[in-house]
């Protein structure tokens, strides 16, 4: 054991010191059937090479099934029910093919090649001490032949050089990345006039088409005809609620709304899902994402969940044919919380 | 070694094989294509140096190669889906084979992965394989990280390996991400639409954020090339790069060995790449292949066409990420919704921010900085080659369990909706109950793994000390019975008492001989506490000379041991008069456990 | 050849014989177990035969005239409908409490002409919604738009397949296989318990009809990919891949770094 050894080097895992056990070594050989019988190391031969077959088999049955069954062939499997017969074949006689090389190999390693232990020796990771100045000189003789030292000039302005080159790249990738928000997050397509349409149908929802405990889905007129449809809709999205008018305790929102009709965002104010769960029973209104909960007797006001605001709440009114329309635009930025949100 | 008859078995079937000398005399001294390769390469000394490469055995060290082989099925399966798939948001209308979504808008990203579905002669069959393979490639990271971790095979040399190991596996869990994003359907798309508010919100610039990465407004057009880009070049590229390094970094260490007989700091013992480990890990390859292939066969993975096509409208129940990512979204779940608060004009959403953005960056930089406090705590500067059995890191293994406990609460959190389903449970009150198990469990876990690690270092210290239990039991002349322990032999006890029991650091003095405190006694006291903390009660290791002195202590539970079974030092037969167990010593002469002067046993047959 | 009894001590004699042990006990108990017993037959006049069902198996928590008391809600206005669902799912009469939710029984406790008349007794209580025309309730409309609907209207309670789902305290939204045309149109139609009133208005009657023909076909249990492990998402491909995935491939890895016989 060297100095070098019990400092920076290995642990003298060996032993050797009067306060440890010795290692005993490695324990005797102990040979397998194969090594010492003739016909154990031609039984794993075959075995080796059956499944070597195998493999060769579900190959050839992989590009027969290829081409042999149709794609849209469904089969009854037991335990799995009407599955693609072409995803199923294909898929097994290719994992079997896979599979038994590997179980092949793995048994031939196993059983016929050597199975003595072999030892080899480490060497500490820290370089020789000779490398290592060696490696410093280089370096030092170097930097000082470069001059970099005594010439301050060369070594600010390459710095600045260095420094300052890879901003050009930072800003084209990030600078035309996409817009300036404004106010894209605040406002919707929801106008004051616009008829309340059925999503996905777009067709209008009439003042007598709501019953007691009825649920609509519901887009504005004409987004669909928007140059932006998805990008409207994801904003746009609102539920519209019958309750019983006296069951709801806030003013404004009966106000706000048509005879216990009343209509509210559909994005959640925690990260954005579409809020659709209603329990008519309770009269909450359930996000399947994170289980915010918004209680819509009380103004969609959270009572449940990590949602800190409640729902914004669209201002329904009838028009002259008896359609629901929009009697204002939201008031509030619908959706998830954003810094300039105010 | 080789004997002059027949030899038998495997030894039979390599008898005709060349030694190395027939080989070094032959003409054809690596000729042909090897030649004409090492002609211009110089390959054949690091061939011969690879191939002779020794790899331990054991089940766990392939836990690691369960991702190398994931990450290869992933990059081939992967290849030939980019040959179908559309990274486009652009509208189309479907028209293919599959009858409950004809005529229904979709985007051609989601159409292209229904047509390759469907429509694509081994389409589904080479999806799934992929998606499975995602998922097992994240499994097999995760545990090959417990394994490391657990068995402390991150310290030093190790410490850069592991550091690569915390990215790798981090960037894992983002490829798989944008991997399931990329179809647009459904379940993915409220997936991105939660992306979207995580990102918004970030104090300050999260609406710039979130528009610069978006191309505008959410979804907008952008979002599905972007992430294609991201996940099948970018993403790809580092992950290979530091994958590289990261097995380059084994090769040059060598791998680590769990301690046994004949292993050492020193030495690395196994089996040498040629034959063996090509055999085994290139079998093992196709092993993984081939079972990931089963499972894409036989069970559905990502069901796209049920989810059915993204729009910001409908929603499904059950909305959860691919499992890699669950334990963010069961933060997203437990965090509680009064931490927004509004600050002049302005809104912190602290509720999103934390658990979305904070929490996983936060888990995985302590996880990467591990090596380095442990470092710190043991002031230990040597290299370790030989693995930790983890009861005897018991602190270590403790904080492990403590962090995996509070990983699975998150994890757990995020299937509350359909744990409430299938348990017919409320899903308020298992929300409110992984809340306080989120800071119950962890402490809990801790202490209970630690305890356990050492009442099983005190078990090993007593099978050292005292043998196994025979399970025979003698009755001497005078009546007593004690049972008869059987020491254990030499080759299983190393693996009991090899190991290094560490100390608390002590502080050095903190008052110079003046009388002047030194600087940074702060920090030193810190480490001397955390030290303490991590190895204060530890369990000694079995020394020889303790072994010994069990041996003397007079006690009638065990019968006599030769010097040659215990191998502990050795001593004369004097010494052994008066020490023996079951009071030998005082046995009459013909009794078989008697000793005597000459330090043979006693019993009718031997010489008296 | 070796005799059976010459492998009795074999690794695998056990788990041969615990297999043998629980078949034998299933299979037994399939043909031993008792039938549930038939309800008895109504008699003439519908609306009275529903009359004297009510009265037998309703009265006690809906009141005798059906005006609801502490234990059952109103039943003025339901509509056959809401009958007909509820007890033609053997949700009603109720088997256990109400709350979180009226679990669905076992069984259904009537027989068919049963329902048609308790069914015909309530309707005469307030006009409701009547039992849908079988015409809608095929499930032969356009599978596609019955798809669309579902996604919008009902995936977010009943899960993107008719799985089930979970709503707050414990209720839920129950699974929608093999559900029959009309319950499922009956449904939509009375907004049972938690679930709100899809009227004819918000969802038409084809529309209805095309959401049936969507489940109709998820029925005929179709899964190109194999297994489907419930359609309820990644969280049960998570839990297959950590259980099997990776057992069974680090099993081959145990095999691997065994030592061979």
């Amino acid at each position: 054991m060297s100095e070098h050894g019990t400092e920076q080097g290995l642990v003298e895992g060996s032993g050797g010191a009067p306060d440890r056990f010795t290692n005993p070594g490695l324990p005797p050989h102990v040979p397998r059937s194969a090594d010492l019988d003739e016909r154990a190391a031609r039984r794993a031969e075959r075995q080796v090479a059956t499944l070597f077959s195998v493999s060769m088999l579900a190959t050839v049955v992989f590009l027969v099934a290829y081409f042999a069954i149709d794609q849209k062939t469904y089969q009854f499997i037991p335990g799995i029910g009407l599955a693609s017969l072409s995803n199923i074949v294909l898929g097994v006689s290719l994992g079997v093919s896979l599979l038994c090389i590997g179980l092949g190999a793995v048994h031939w390693a196993k059983t016929l090649m050597p199975d003595t232990e072999v030892i080899e020796d480490r060497h500490p990771q820290r370089s020789s001490d000779e490398a290592r100045q060696d490696a410093v000189e280089t370096i030092v003789a170097g930097g000082s032949a470069s001059q970099l030292g005594r010439r301050p000039l060369i070594k600010y302005t390459l710095g600045g050089a260095l420094g300052l080159f890879a901003i050009p790249l930072l800003v084209q990738l990030t600078g035309s990345l996409g817009p300036l928000p404004k106010a894209d997050l605040s406002t919707t397509f929801w106008r004051r006039g616009m008829r309340l349409m059925r999503d996905p149908e777009m067709t209008p929802i009439k003042l007598s088409d709501v019953t007691l405990g009825s649920v609509f889905h519901v887009m504005p007129e004409g987004i669909d005809k928007s140059p932006h449809v998805l990008e409207e809709k994801a904003k746009a999205a609102v539920i519209l609620i019958s309750l019983p008018p006296d069951a709801i305790q806030v003013p404004k929102e009966s106000a706000w709304g048509v005879d216990g009709i009343v209509a509210y965002s559909k994005i959640c104010t925690h990260v954005g899902c579409p809020v659709g769960l209603y329990e008519h029973r309770t009269h909450h209104l359930l996000c399947p994402c994170h289980q915010s909960t918004f209680d819509v007797t009380r103004d969609a006001e959270v009572i449940f969940g990590p949602a800190h605001r409640p729902l914004p709440q669209l201002k329904i009114t009838v028009d002259a044919d008896g359609y629901l329309i929009a009697a204002a635009p939201f008031l509030q930025p619908v959706g998830p919380s954003y810094w300039e949100r105010g | 070694m080789s004997p002059q008859s027949t030899p038998k078995g495997a030894e039979g079937l390599r008898a005709d094989d060349l030694t190395l000398e027939e080989v070094a005399a032959s003409k054809s001294r690596g000729g042909g294509l090897a030649g004409w390769l090492d002609d211009r390469t110089s390959a054949a000394k690091p061939t011969s140096y690879l191939l002779k490469k020794v790899f331990p055995d054991h089940w766990s060290f392939m836990l690691g190669e369960i991702a190398m082989f994931s990450l290869i099925i992933l990059l081939v399966t992967g290849t030939f889906l980019t040959f179908w798939f559309v990274p486009s948001s652009g509208k189309v209308i479907y028209n293919g084979s599959y009858v409950p979504l004809k005529g229904i808008p979709m985007s051609e990203a989601f159409k292209s992965t229904v047509d390759i579905s469907f429509d694509v002669r081994g389409g589904l069959i080479m999806r799934q394989i992929h998606h499975w393979s995602a998922l097992l490639f994240t499994v097999s990271i995760t545990v090959h990280m417990f394994r490391v971790f657990f068995t402390g095979a991150f310290r030093k040399p190790r410490e850069i390996n592991w550091v690569i190991g915390t990215i790798l596996s981090l960037l894992a869990i983002n490829e798989g991400f944008t991997g399931y994003s990329l179809p647009d359907d459904l379940l993915s798309g409220t997936g991105i639409r939660a992306a979207e508010g995580f990102i918004q919100s970030v104090p300050v610039l999260g609406s710039y954020m979130a528009f610069f990465l978006f191309g505008g407004a959410f979804p907008g057009e952008a979002i599905i090339p972007r992430l294609f880009t991201v996940h099948v070049l970018l993403l790809p590229a580092v992950i290979i790069g530091l994958f590289t390094a990261h097995i380059v970094l084994v090769a040059v260490h060598k791998h680590t060995q769990y301690p046994g007989p004949g292993k050492t700091n020193e030495n690395v013992i196994g089996y040498p790449f040629m034959p063996v480990y090509m055999a085994k890990a290139g079998g093992f390859f196709f092993i993984v292949f081939g079972i990931t292939t089963l499972m894409a066969a036989l069970v559905t993975i990502n069901p796209i066409w049920l989810y059915g096509p993204y729009d910001p409208s409908p929603v499904t129940a059950g909305s959860q990420p691919d499992w890699y990512m669950g334990f963010a979204d069961g933060a997203l779940r437990l965090f509680p919704g009064f931490f927004e608060f509004n600050i002049f004009g302005h809104t912190l959403s602290l509720n999103v921010f934390i658990p979305s953005l904070i929490v996983m960056p936060l888990l995985y930089s302590i996880a990467g900085a591990y090596p380095f406090i442990e470092s710190w705590v043991t002031g230990d500067k040597r290299e370790h080659h030989l693995l930790d059995r983890p009861r005897n890191a018991p602190t270590r293994t403790g904080l492990g369990v403590m962090a995996i406990s509070f990983y699975l609460i998150l994890f757990l959190a995020a299937g509350n909706d359909l744990i409430a389903i299938k348990l017919g449970l409320s899903i308020n009150d298992i929300t409110q109950t992984f809340r306080i198990l989120l800071l119950v469990i962890p402490p809990l876990a801790y202490w209970v793994t630690k305890r356990i690690c050492m009442s099983l270092q005190r078990r090993d210290h007593d099978l050292v000390l005292h043998g196994r239990e025979s399970g025979r039991v003698v009755r001497t002349a005078e009546g007593s019975f004690f049972e008869v322990h059987e020491p254990l032999p030499e080759h299983q006890r190393w693996a009991l008492v090899q190991h290094e029991t560490l100390t608390p650091l002590k502080l050095t003095a903190t008052v110079d001989a003046q009388g002047v405190r030194r600087k940074s006694t702060r920090r030193e006291r810190l480490r001397a506490k955390v030290s303490s903390f991590y190895f204060a009660d530890g369990v000694q290791t079995v020394s020889p000379a303790e072994l010994a002195a069990a041996h003397h202590d007079g006690s009638a539970r065990e019968a006599l041991e030769t010097e040659q079974d215990s191998g502990a030092p050795h001593l004369s037969a004097e010494e052994w008069v008066g020490q023996l167990h079951g009071g030998a010593d005082e046995r009459p002469e013909t009794d078989a456990y008697a000793s005597h002067e000459d330090g043979t046993e006693g019993g009718p047959t031997s010489p008296s | 050849m070796k005799t059976l009894g010459s492998h009795r001590r074999h690794p695998a004699a056990i788990v041969v014989l615990l297999l043998l042990g629980l078949l034998t006990t299933g299979g037994l108990y399939s043909l031993l177990a008792p039938r549930p017993a038939q309800a008895a037959v109504g008699t003439a006049d519908d609306v009275n035969a529903g009359r004297k069902l009510f009265l037998a198996n309703c009265a006690t928590c809906h009141g005798l005239h059906g005006q609801g008391n502490k234990i059952g809600p109103s039943l003025i206005g339901v509509g056959a409908a809401a009958v007909d669902f509820q007890v033609g799912t053997g949700r009603m009469p109720a088997s256990g409490p109400a709350l979180p939710q009226v679990p669905r029984g076992k069984q259904v406790m009537f027989t068919n002409q049963e329902i048609a008349n308790l069914a015909a007794y309530v309707a005469t209580l307030g006009p409701g919604p009547a039992i849908p025309d079988s015409q809608y309730t095929q499930g032969d409309g356009s599978i596609a738009r019955g798809n669309e609907l579902f996604k919008v209207n009902c995936a977010m309670c009943h899960n993107f397949a008719g799985s089930g789902g979970a709503l707050t305290r414990g209720k839920f939204a129950p699974s929608l296989r093999n559900a029959t045309g009309k319950h499922i149109y009956e449904a939509m139609l009375t907004g049972p318990q938690s679930m709100p009133v899809f009227n004819d208005q918000n969802l038409s009657p084809t529309d209805k009809n095309d959401v049936i023909s969507y489940l109709h076909d998820l029925d005929k249990n179709k899964n190109p990919g194999g297994l489907s492990l419930g359609n309820l998402g990644p969280v049960s491909e998570g839990m297959f891949v950590w259980i099997f995935g990776l057992g069974l491939v680090v099993g081959a890895a145990v095999w691997l770094g065994s030592k061979a016989a």
